[in-house]
């Protein structure tokens, strides 16, 4: 290999051709006949119960487990009977547990493929220090580091920097998050949605939880015995239209509810609300609450972020001092939060609203119980004529595809 | 003549007894690694050939030191080559089975995980299997090493180099004024070489650890 490029490389598309796994002595095959397409750059989950065939079909992809049947293409080139030990350094590869190797420090660990595959040494330690900072780690303190010496977090956002060091297009996750704890799983859900925002690789994630699904997949792959297809689809497709019972049975119950946390806040009608700051005269506020039809306002501070509701009787009690007047603004939420967190801060704020804000804090809307049941509303409507469309092209193309098998074996048999 | 008074006279030819013993052992023992971790890098994939491995060694391990190197004998000639051999194969039997124990007890999650990353097999083997294997393979080598110690001595009656002559001088001429600080001599001269090298294996074992793995 060259001198590796500076610049990151983005993600490549991955093909699997009516891929299959046989074991000899089992009478079913393990995976049979995968056909898939995975865009380059996309994120693909393929979810189902254990024993389904999801790990094993995603260590085809590296060839970790040689396929019996069938082709995969990376980004085009069939890496079906290439060197395989060639081919996973070109593929990143993390597995529950981390998989670091004890021994070795956590530079060592890093370094590993790169080293293999040839990069100067003056590079590695740059590109160490780089991959940590990638996975929020500081460099100085941890790259001398034992595995041991490192919480269970830690050692799995040290796997992903080994799995990225040498800049793979592809990225392939076995059940990554498995073995940590569920606060610890959700930070690192973020750092990875974050880390993909950036390199835009095309990352297999394997896992059996829903949820986590929906929270990473740009498309998830719902996966039943033998790695059979159940359906392949964005999440908002799975969760307003579920292909069959074992697709609905996985997604679970409340798919409504697991739908808002597909939404952000950014993506729905906020309400302008009625607001002063705190420089506004006392006369004009008053008079605002008086004739401007509203029963309450909303007061800024001097940065213009949400400080106060301002009801009408409130000035009055407080007999106009502002100080003293009206309710703090105890929750806000951003324009990047969830509708469900949106949701949970409406429900628990007791006028039922809650103020949106900016980058810097800074009021932007209103979001309140009507607006959020509009807009779900409009999504899941959206959402089921989209699946429906969606559903209609692939009976299209299938059918299109009998037709054509049957040409054609119409057409053999006659020559 | 006392103890002390024998030392001081004959440290000399003591010294090179102690020197030539320590040597056969080392050397045996270099012998008995290297054949040792190759037959257990060679056999600990496949169950049988890693139990024919432990046993075969084992089997050898049963045979009384002074019948075997008494048959060798006749074979290679009286000296060095029958110490050599004897030696070499009893230190086999710890070395490789903890060399076989140590490869099979690697985490099968992190052989996946260098093979996942692209290590070819040797590599796997060079850079993740055997450096999580060499703390149970050193340990084995130590115990090898207390244990040809011993039998070292033995190869004096194939004439062989080491404190074991001056014991079997000793036994031959019970009764007269030196047989027991010769058999003494001998025997201490042992132990103290086995403390020795056992001290040397301490320090090898904190200079080849790597901190991570090291208990």
């Amino acid at each position: 290999m060259a001198e590796p490029a500076p610049t990151a490389t983005h993600g490549a598309t991955i093909e699997l051709e009516g891929l299959t796994k046989r074991y000899p002595g089992s009478a079913q095959p393990a995976v049979d006949r995968v056909n898939m397409e995975i865009k380059a750059g996309e994120t693909v989950v393929f979810v189902g119960p254990s024993g389904c065939g999801k790990s094993t079909t995603l260590k085809m992809i590296n060839r970790l487990i040689e396929p019996t049947g069938g082709r995969i293409r990376i980004g085009g080139e069939d890496v079906t009977g290439i060197d395989p030990v060639k081919l996973r350094r070109k593929v990143g590869y993390a597995i529950q547990s981390s998989g670091l190797f004890p021994h070795m420090t956590v530079a060592q660990n890093i370094a590993l493929v790169p080293r293999m595959t040839g990069w100067p040494k003056s590079r590695l330690r740059q590109r160490v220090e780089e991959m940590l900072d990638l996975v929020g780690l500081d460099p100085g303190e941890f790259h001398g580091r034992y595995p041991r010496q490192l919480s269970g977090g830690q050692q799995q956002r040290v796997g992903v920097a080994r799995a990225l060091a040498a800049d793979p297009p592809v990225l392939l996750m076995d059940e990554p998050f498995g073995a940590v704890d569920p606060i610890t799983r959700d930070h690192l859900q973020d750092e990875l949605i974050r880390l993909q925002r950036e390199l835009h690789k095309t990352i297999v994630f394997v896992t059996h939880d829903f949820d986590e699904a929906i929270k990473l997949g740009d498309r998830i792959a719902v996966l039943r015995e033998r790695s059979h297809i159940a359906q392949f689809d964005t999440p908002e497709a799975i969760l307003t239209n579920p292909a069959d019972d074992f697709v609905s049975g996985f997604v679970g119950a409340g798919a409504a509810l697991k739908r808002l946390n597909l939404t952000r806040v950014r993506d729905v009608e906020m309400r302008g609300y009625p607001t002063v700051t705190v420089d506004t005269p006392l006369q004009q506020i008053f008079g605002y609450l008086r004739d401007g039809g509203t029963n309450e306002i909303l007061l800024l501070d001097r940065r213009r972020r949400p400080y106060k509701w301002l009801r009408r009787g409130d000035l009055m009690r407080a007999r106009g001092s502002l100080a003293r007047a009206g309710t703090l603004v105890h929750d806000t939420v951003t324009r990047d939060a969830t509708l469900r967190d949106a949701l949970e801060a409406v429900l628990t704020d007791n006028a039922g609203r809650v103020a949106v804000t900016g980058r810097r804090g800074e009021f932007i809307g209103v979001v309140d119980m009507e607006t959020l049941m509009n807009s779900v509303h409009e999504l899941l409507e959206a959402d089921r004529l989209e699946a429906m469309e969606h559903q209609h092209e692939l009976e299209e193309a299938r059918s299109r595809q009998t037709h054509f098998e049957q040409e054609g074996d119409a057409g053999e048999k006659k020559a | 003549m006392s103890f002390w008074e024998y030392l001081g006279s004959r440290h000399q030819q003591l010294l090179t007894d102690a020197f030539q013993h320590a040597s056969a052992v080392f050397q045996c023992m270099v012998l008995a690694t290297v054949t040792g971790v190759l037959t257990g890098i060679a056999t600990y994939r496949s169950a049988w050939a890693g139990n024919l491995a432990t046993t075969a060694t084992s089997s050898i391990l049963t045979v009384p030191s002074l019948a075997f190197i008494g048959l060798l004998i006749p074979v290679v000639g009286l000296g060095v080559p029958p110490t050599v051999i004897a030696l070499t194969l009893y230190g086999l039997l710890p070395i490789v089975r903890n060399a076989i124990v140590g490869l099979r007890g690697v985490d099968p999650a992190l052989v996946d995980a260098a093979r996942g990353i692209g290590m070819s097999g040797p590599m796997r083997l060079a850079r993740v299997e055997l450096p999580l294997a060499w703390p149970p393979i050193l340990t084995g080598i130590r115990v090898s090493t207390q244990m040809l110690m011993g039998i070292a001595a033995v190869a004096a009656y194939a004439s062989g180099p080491g404190l074991g002559n001056e014991i079997f001088r000793g036994l031959a001429s019970l009764g007269s004024r030196n047989a027991l600080n010769q058999v003494l001599a001998g025997t201490l001269g042992i132990v103290i070489l086995a403390l020795l090298f056992d001290a040397a294996y301490v320090l090898i074992g904190r200079l080849t650890i790597p901190r991570g793995i090291r208990g």
